[in-house]
């Protein structure tokens, strides 16, 4: 089986606590999956890891069985949205800009070739009409999309979102949901840093639980079940009952 | 479209007034347009052009207070290249260079080994340099070396003492930040925006970063006889702020921050020119930061004049309805 990412023995610690410990992933190819645990299992922390943004103590990473830079153009991203100061100055159109920027690799500036892809993605998230809009008169669901458009002109084959669905509004959420689903639907591998348990089952065909350590990773049937959460989340259990109830919806 | 007006209108008044400070300077204060001031100011508006641009990237990645640590830990190492080499300015300003660059190591250290906040290192580095280098400072003056005289104008600043030379040192070094910033605009707009981003689209941010610091520190470093250690901060940040209030767009940004700067340095050196007593910072500072104000209030969408006027306008327009 192809693996669109594989994690070896990979340990993350911040002043020497272990914030990952010995991580062992595989992800294959064509999945949606989510990541979830409870607060500080190091979730955004092992999206950073893979993707070299902050330091590993040890492990290696392989996307498509190759290192990140032989394979950095098939690597999307969308960051937190609380990571950037929305008051810089630009507008939307310039931000989902960015997203072609590695393909054009250095010095070359985008063309009307990268800006009719980047109208296009606007379209796809219903940013449209936001274009030249400044990026700091957008709300919270607006700002998300925005992101998601300028993953989307990276035209990756795996993408990394933290936390795409946090504090947005329903209409987003479903918006979000959709592309990711239409990924999927096209043979793209999507991994998501997700919080509510509730929508899991809902939204993704593959789940890693996480808390320092993998406790589960595999068809969200067989990782995400009661007895995984509880591993991961202990006795925190207003979280784990809402996840209670929304398994018995679901089945 | 009205934007860019905006911009263009802004340094068309800019470039009007600064038409009208010669002979109104000249008429007011009797200031001599000879060859020596036009020395100075020239010097007065590159530097403050350069600390313009540069200023824009410091304030847009949050670091103001990097500024003002950098500037401060200038000054021990001017003394400690004065103790070495003479008054030499090229090596005065290598000096202080080396000193700046040292009191980065220090805070990234201090922040990365122990569980000091950034903020807290910034101000001990910038407490500790400072000191150092006025005890030093004291220590010539105590030795009694006749030279010394203008080792203590690093501290406020001296447009005087700029020739002709300075001006071409100034001119090549700005050049080239000039010419990096062009050929790099895409990927450090990125950086400024979104380091980890730019990391993941295979740009390194830590040498982009590196890079950055470089120039602004040359930028600080140059600016320093112009504006003096203490101020330098102000002629760093001051036209950042005042050019974000008129423009949504960052090359209009760094442009109109490029000329906010030029005006105050030029304008603060051809008045402290009218007595050699005169420091340069203070003046600089003041211009810098009355265009601060002027923009604040007055910039539409962003100035409070307008957000009182849009306010207002929104009220009458509930209470008819």
């Amino acid at each position: 089986m192809n693996y669109a990412l594989e994690i070896n023995d990979l340990t993350v610690a911040y002043h020497e606590k272990p914030v990952l410990w010995d991580i062992d992933l595989s992800v294959p190819q064509g999945v949606l999956m989510g990541i979830v645990g409870p607060n500080g299992a190091g979730k955004s922390t092992l999206i950073k890891a893979a993707l070299n943004l902050i330091p590993r103590a040890a492990g290696e990473v392989q996307f498509f069985g190759n290192t990140l830079a032989q394979s950095k153009h098939l690597v999307g991203y969308v960051p937190q949205r609380g990571s950037v100061d929305w008051d810089f100055p630009s507008n939307v159109l310039d931000v989902v800009l960015m997203g072609t920027y590695g393909k054009l690799g250095w010095f070359k500036r985008p063309a009307k070739a990268e800006r009719d892809r980047a109208m296009h993605a606007l379209e796809q998230v219903s940013l449209q009409d936001f274009a030249h809009r400044q990026i700091s008169q957008l709300s919270g669901g607006q700002q998300q999309r925005a992101f998601l458009a300028r993953a989307l002109v990276q035209e990756a084959q795996l993408y990394f979102m933290d936390e795409p669905f946090a504090a947005v509004d329903a209409v987003t959420e479903r918006a979000i949901v959709t592309i990711l689903q239409t990924l999927r639907e096209n043979g793209k591998t999507v991994i998501v840093v997700h919080h509510d348990l509730q929508t899991v089952r809902e939204y993704f065909d593959w789940v890693t639980v996480l808390n320092v350590k993998i406790i589960a990773s595999g068809r969200a049937e067989e990782a995400f079940t009661p007895e995984n959460l509880m591993k991961a989340y202990g006795g925190r259990i207003t979280q784990f009952e809402g996840y209670k109830t929304s398994i018995i919806g679901a089945d | 479209m009205s934007a860019r007006l905006t911009v263009w209108g802004v340094i068309a008044v800019i470039s009007l007034m600064s038409v009208l400070f010669v002979p109104f300077s000249a008429m007011a204060w009797g200031v001599n347009y000879d060859y020596t001031l036009r020395i100075v100011a020239l010097g007065g508006v590159l530097l403050g052009v350069i600390s313009g641009v540069m200023g824009t990237f410091a304030v847009l990645r949050q670091q103001s207070l990097m500024g003002d640590a950098l500037s401060h830990a200038a000054l021990p190492g001017v003394a400690v290249a004065f103790l070495l080499f003479g008054r030499e300015l090229g090596v005065l300003l290598i000096g202080a260079g080396i000193a700046s660059w040292l009191a980065i190591l220090f805070i990234n250290a201090l922040t990365s080994t122990t569980r000091i906040k950034q903020d807290t290192a910034m101000a001990i580095a910038l407490a500790s340099w400072f000191a150092l280098g006025m005890a030093l400072l004291t220590f010539i003056q105590g030795s009694g070396n006749a030279s010394q005289a203008g080792l203590d104008k690093f501290i406020f600043g001296q447009a005087a003492a700029i020739v002709e030379r300075d001006v071409q040192l100034i001119l090549i070094v700005g050049g080239v930040c000039f010419g990096v910033i062009a050929l790099l605009w895409k990927e450090l707009k990125l950086l400024v925006f979104d380091r980890d981003f730019a990391q993941a689209n295979g740009f390194p941010s830590r040498t982009l970063d590196l890079l950055l610091s470089t120039m602004i520190v040359v930028a600080v470093v140059l600016g320093l006889q112009l504006a003096g250690v203490i101020l330098m901060v102000g002629l760093l940040i001051a036209p950042p702020i005042a050019a974000r209030q008129w423009t949504q767009r960052l090359s209009q940004m760094v442009v109109l921050s490029g000329v906010f700067g030029g005006f105050s340095g030029g304008v603060g050196a051809i008045i402290s020119a009218i007595d050699v007593n005169l420091p340069t910072g203070p003046f600089i500072i003041i211009v810098a930061f009355s265009l601060v104000v002027f923009s604040l209030l007055f910039a539409p969408q962003r100035g409070l004049v307008w957000s009182w006027r849009h306010q207002s306008s929104q009220q009458t327009t509930l209470q008819e309805d």
